[in-house]
């Protein structure tokens, strides 16, 4: 419980955090991107300093980006996170809220796909290097986790997409090909959930479907990757540590048959600490992976944040940051509770 | 071997226990860190890693030999070869604005004409000079940041953890929503946010990774000089009266600030890589500075002809990989050394 009071306490904080950093930007700057003409146009900076406060104390504006503002004459309120008022993006040319409605079900879509291989995987690598301690699986295993958490995502991205697209062409960057986008928006295509694979199916398109598919290979591949040497890693030292404990040794005196030795009595014990790192995992995903996203070109929340932040547009990373920073504290509360439930020895509140 | 006597009779001990010799060097350490050393000198997968690293190192001093600059005053600025968006391949002939001869080529190669050894990059900016330089960039920034959120975290991190109670809260909820939004949006952002006010160059993004880079070191020597804190050496200087200051400063940080000065070594690489990361988003360094996030962001324009240029993506992104391979050999040999469970089983 007393977890959930902090949760708006953190939102506040971060957007508070982000807030005081974008105060860097000058009120005249952050005009910029409302005015034509800059920066010789200077009434029409001026107007807008003064009609959104631009020049106001830090706390004032932050009220105002909360609370929004109350026209005396009419009584309409304007702007106002708190209203679900999220701003309109000049980078995106749309509300942010629309921005986001069309991003986040992208990451959404991505996160879901690359969760299987990337946990399932990794986990199995992990416990085979374990079960062959020190024997030639085990070194691989080293040998590849290393080479994956040097690589760095972007070098990485460029790679596969040098051999699986430049060379061989099986693979494209982007979201969809340029027919399926037609179909996507066309009258006939209905949302469902706005998670394109899953409409695809609902749509009973497989065509669309396996073309959104193929684009989603190679970011899939990357967060796999990178991820596999952590998972491999943490499996690995979880389940030698239980191979270890007098339990397990207890079952070989008996004579288990090392096979459920393994599977039956060391394994799940051995994946609690893996539970909570897959359940981080997913957290991190969900935010937005920026450089994934940036590399291939893949319209999720992560490069949408890059691009605003890159172009300065506050109103966007402000509304995307909190939109962020509410899907983390969630979710990481949500494993944090899960984690309690798989293992009672650790349940904290 | 140094021997100790034991008498005879009493105790039941009728034999001379050898003890080990200890030497200067581990008098010197101390016995814990005398060990992680030792272990960490005769594993071959960080012998492996210090080698890489080292091949840096020298490298980067080496760079004014190893290729020297066209103008002696700004080595960092790339030699470019014309204006030409294409990139060129290995081993063309420079054209224009040819810097001096590099003295190892001429023995090696028998000619003395200089070339793209290993090609150029969009904008015609030289891959040799770029990898080379970004070597000194690299060491430069890695060393900054790490240097810079190492202070911060173990000033945040002992305060909290010796204070405790209120600040310790407020600091660590702090530490909390700090590490909230992902670690390179958020250096994303303040750096973006701080290229207009103070212009691009290597500040911004070292800047944005120090202030979003300390939080794990506060973590991690928090929980250490909790642990230290309740020593009973630490009880009797407070008995005696030192002020709270000295006691942390003198008695507690010096005893568990180790782990965190290793995590915080090993760092560099990781610190280079997330610089790399924002180089390549656009953030930083200005166009043509000697940077291997910069250099390969270059390749971003040409992603569908990467199987002609591949040497673009190729011969950058291995230095970075190497790069920060070698400091993650060491920390991966270091993990097993720290490791208690591996104790003693010589599989370190």
């Amino acid at each position: 419980m007393r977890r959930l009071l902090l949760v708006p306490v953190m939102l506040i904080g971060v957007t508070v955090l982000i807030f005081a950093m974008l105060q860097f930007i000058g009120p005249v700057e952050r005009s910029a991107l409302y005015v034509r003409d800059f920066p010789r146009n200077e009434r029409a900076i001026d107007g807008i300093i003064k009609r959104y406060g631009l020049d106001q104390p830090l706390y004032v504006q932050y009220w105002r980006w909360l609370v929004g503002t109350v026209d005396a004459s009419t009584g309409k309120r304007h702007g106002g996170i708190l209203f679900g008022e999220f701003g309109y993006s000049r980078t995106a040319s749309q509300p942010v809220a629309d921005l986001i409605k069309q991003r986040f079900p992208n990451t959404l879509d991505l996160t879901l796909w690359a969760v299987v291989p990337v946990i399932a995987v990794g986990i199995w690598l992990g416990i085979k290097a374990a079960v062959h301690h020190n024997g030639p699986i085990d070194q691989g295993g080293r040998v590849f986790s290393v080479i994956g958490t040097s690589f760095p995502t972007f070098v990485f991205g460029l790679l596969v997409l040098m051999i699986f697209y430049a060379k061989l062409g099986w693979f494209p960057p982007g979201r969809s090909s340029d027919w399926a986008s037609q179909v996507i928006m066309s009258d006939a295509w209905r949302n469902y959930t706005y998670l394109l694979t899953i409409d695809s199916l609902l749509n009973l398109r497989l065509d669309v479907f396996a073309d959104t598919l193929r684009h989603m290979v190679l970011p899939i591949l990357t967060l796999a990757y990178l991820n596999w040497a952590i998972f491999l890693r943490v499996t690995r030292s979880s389940m030698l540590e239980t191979l270890r404990q007098d339990y397990v040794t207890t079952a070989r005196a008996k004579g288990v048959r090392e096979n459920d030795v393994v599977n039956k009595h060391a394994r799940p014990n051995a994946l609690i600490p893996v539970v909570t790192l897959a359940g981080y995992t997913i957290v991190v995903l969900l935010g937005g992976v920026v450089i994934t996203e940036t590399v291939f070109n893949y319209p999720g929340i992560g490069s949408a944040a890059a691009q605003a932040a890159a172009q300065l547009d506050v109103v966007t990373v402000l509304g995307l940051s909190l939109f962020i920073g509410l899907i983390l504290i969630v979710s990481n509360l949500v494993v944090d509770v899960a984690y309690g439930y798989i293992d009672p020895r650790i349940r904290l509140d | 071997m140094a021997e100790i006597a034991i008498p005879k009779e009493g105790f039941g001990v009728t034999e001379a226990i050898p003890l080990r010799k200890i030497g200067p060097v581990e008098r010197l350490l101390g016995p814990e860190t005398y060990r992680i050393v030792v272990a960490l000198l005769k594993t071959p997968v960080s012998i492996l890693g210090f080698t890489l690293i080292a091949f840096f190192v020298v490298v980067a001093l080496a760079a004014p030999w190893i290729a020297p600059p066209l103008h002696p005053n700004n080595p960092y600025d790339i030699p470019r070869d014309g204006f030409k968006s294409e990139p060129r391949p290995m081993m063309s002939e420079w054209n224009k604005e040819v810097p001096p001869l590099p003295a190892w080529w001429e023995p090696i190669m028998g000619t003395d004409k200089w070339v793209h050894l290993l090609g150029t990059s969009e904008g015609q900016y030289d891959l040799f000079y770029g990898i080379i330089w970004g070597t000194r960039t690299a060491f430069k920034t890695g060393l900054i940041v790490t240097f810079a959120t190492l202070i911060i975290g173990v000033m945040v991190g002992s305060i909290s953890a010796y204070y405790g109670g209120h600040v310790d809260n407020v600091l660590m909820r702090g530490v909390d929503i700090m590490l909230t939004l992902p670690y390179i949006l958020a250096a994303l952002i303040l750096a973006a946010v701080l290229t207009p006010k103070i212009g691009r160059s290597l500040l911004p993004a070292t800047i944005a990774l120090i202030a979003f880079g300390w939080m794990s070191y506060s973590r991690i020597i928090r929980g250490d000089i909790l642990s230290v804190k309740e020593r009973d050496y630490v009880m009797a200087a407070r008995v005696i009266g030192v002020k709270d200051s000295r006691i942390l400063v003198r008695h507690i940080i010096p005893n568990a600030i180790f782990p965190t000065l290793v995590l915080a070594s090993l760092a560099i690489g990781d610190v280079v890589l997330s610089f790399a990361a924002l180089s390549f988003l656009g953030i930083g360094t200005p166009t043509g500075y000697a940077d291997w996030g910069q250099t390969l962001s270059f390749a971003r324009n040409w992603i569908t002809s990467l199987s002609t240029y591949w040497y673009i993506v190729v011969w950058p992104g291995l230095t970075l990989v190497l790069f920060v391979m070698g400091w993650n050999l060491v920390g991966d040999a270091l993990r097993d050394v720290f490791d208690p469970r591996m104790r003693g089983r010589g599989g370190a």
